[in-house]
């Protein structure tokens, strides 16, 4: 079976086909590859409407495209990945921290926004650019994990899940997906951290960071990451990456989520707002001058 | 794509005729015979003699899958062929998406499903054939043994047969001498001396296959055979001459 470069779309004649074993069966039918396992056809989308046009894939290319990278062309919804999101391996597991703002242009949209996908117990996803892409593959992601798990009486690792993920990203290039995501959690081979983007790139890494602010967290990140860091020490880092990224930038702010995987799933240690965090963070200069 | 009528239609009393009849094209294949070991897979086939003019090597009962994954078949070799190849390109495609090798239960599985499709569409026939597959299982890395059948189902055996008219008999022969735990050299021999039961003696009319704990397997030379089924007509003999005195 190929993961890339098929016929992403069948226009299908009921809305209600949508992902419907009717659509799956019909896109195979087509293809007359009867012997597809179940499992391997999780990559491929069921049936989706397009628009209405002659050039569905240039149209969505026009419209939608993201204003980080490669320009926008101008239109009402601006699709930024304006945000920070960072993760980090370390001994003790991985940290995954994020801000929670949207924008939309210069407005604000949203101070409280969920960054980080909490998919299932033991792998968090999370979210950069189109919210809505973001938050549907990754809970359509978790949907094929819970499937291999079912199908195969064991978790899927976090190597084969974002695999998926970037295979489906992959089959919608040029349809004007944005999404930059990590997929991280703790599988039989230790913590794993993987970057995921909307063209299907699949980078494995110790560290990334997504967004407008990525910029000014790597700064901090690169400056104080060990690897031998203790819990404390990544915690206090992982919010200061978040902190500086959004005193700067201005797509960045609201409040930080911090998650922490460990080997029995992941657990969220605090949701505190930045500008909490700036008063403390002053308190402590104040502290080091006058000491 | 038009469908005539469905070939595999139920009978009344309940039974899809055209999976009995193609276990029937089973049985007309040549025997296979797999053993489950403490750290090993044997599988051994039946050489059937071949016309004196054709290359016997290009006969080939056992299939290598993928590093780990063998297969043996019997029935039809035609349809053995296109069912490996899916099985061969399936476990590729597991490794290129989930970054890890298929498993044997996995492949069994993907096998059974395919057989069990073409039972249930119409225009097609079924497989004419029942498979052995041997792989490892993942935690601990030993090898285990499944077998499918022209029904479309799969399942894990300690000892199993199949192919040949005399599957039943043998496998009551496996029920009766297997034990748990057996090594290598003594799964072999079990293998091969079930496989003596239906084959004229001698390493030409057999083929071994070994399967091992991390992966390595080998097709066991000719010697190796000759000299397991030495030991065995020698073990038949002495037993008979002990049972001659007392009568």
């Amino acid at each position: 079976m190929s993961m890339f470069g098929m016929e992403p779309l069948v226009i299908g004649d009921d809305i209600l086909d949508i992902g419907s074993r009717k659509a799956v069966d019909r896109y195979c039918g087509n293809k007359a590859q009867i012997g597809l396992s179940q499992d391997l056809l999780m990559g491929r989308p069921g049936a989706f409407d397009v628009p209405n046009v002659k050039d569905p894939a240039l149209y969505c290319s026009s419209h939608f495209r993201s204003t980080c990278g490669t320009g926008d062309a101008g239109q009402e919804i601006k699709f930024a990945k304006g945000t920070t999101t960072l993760a980090f391996k370390f001994n003790g597991g991985i940290i995954v921290s994020v801000d929670s703002r949207a924008t939309q242009g210069n407005y604000i949209s949203s101070q409280t926004v969920k960054k980080v996908i909490e998919m299932n117990p033991y792998l968090l996803g999370t979210m950069a650019g189109g919210a809505a892409d973001c938050s549907y593959w990754e809970r359509r992601l978790n949907l094929q994990c819970r499937m291999y798990e079912l199908r195969n009486g064991r978790r899927i690792t976090v190597a084969a899940a974002s695999k998926l993920l970037a295979g489906t990203m992959a089959s919608y290039r040029g349809y004007g997906l944005s999404m930059g995501t990590m997929i991280t959690g703790w599988d039989e081979t230790g913590p794993q951290l993987y970057y995921v983007d909307d063209d299907g790139t699949r980078l494995k890494g110790k560290m990334f960071s997504v967004g407008s602010g990525s910029t000014f967290a790597y700064g901090v990140l690169d400056n104080y990451y060990r690897e031998d860091l203790t819990l404390e020490e990544a915690i206090d880092l992982g919010k200061r990456a978040i902190y500086h990224a959004t005193h700067r930038d201005a797509a960045s702010g609201g409040i930080n989520n911090l998650y922490h995987v460990t080997k029995d799933g992941w657990v969220k240690i605090h949701a505190i707002d930045v500008n909490d965090m700036h008063y403390e963070f002053e308190e402590e200069k104040r502290n080091e001058m006058s000491s | 794509m038009s469908y005539d009528r469905a070939i595999t239609v139920f009978s009344p009393d309940g039974h899809l005729l055209q999976v009995e009849y193609s276990m029937e094209a089973v049985r007309r294949g040549s025997t296979v015979v797999g053993i489950q070991g403490k750290d090993c897979v044997v599988l051994a086939v039946e050489k059937r003699a071949t016309a004196k003019l054709q290359d016997d090597r290009t006969i080939r009962k056992i299939f290598s899958i993928d590093d780990s994954t063998v297969l043996a078949f019997a029935g039809l070799t035609a349809d053995a062929r296109v069912l490996i190849d899916r099985v061969r390109v399936e476990a590729q495609s597991y490794r290129l998406i989930m970054e890890d090798a298929p498993s044997a239960e996995y492949l069994a599985r993907f096998v059974a499903e395919i057989q069990q499709k073409y039972t249930q569409r119409g225009g097609v026939r079924p497989f004419g054939i029942a498979t052995l597959l041997t792989g490892l299982d993942p935690p601990n890395q030993r090898p285990v043994l499944y077998q499918t059948d022209p029904a479309g189902t799969h399942s894990r055996w300690k000892a199993q047969v199949i192919g040949g008219n005399n599957a039943k008999s043998l496998r009551e022969f496996l029920e009766k001498q297997y034990t748990a735990d057996l090594d290598e050299a003594a799964a072999v021999k079990l293998a091969v001396q079930a496989l003596m039961e239906v084959v004229d003696s001698g390493a030409k009319t057999m083929e071994v296959c070994v399967v091992r704990t991390g992966g390595k397997r080998e097709m066991l030379s000719e010697s190796v055979v000759q000299s397991t089924v030495q030991v065995l007509e020698q073990e038949q003999q002495a037993a008979q001459q002990q049972q001659q005195p007392a009568e």
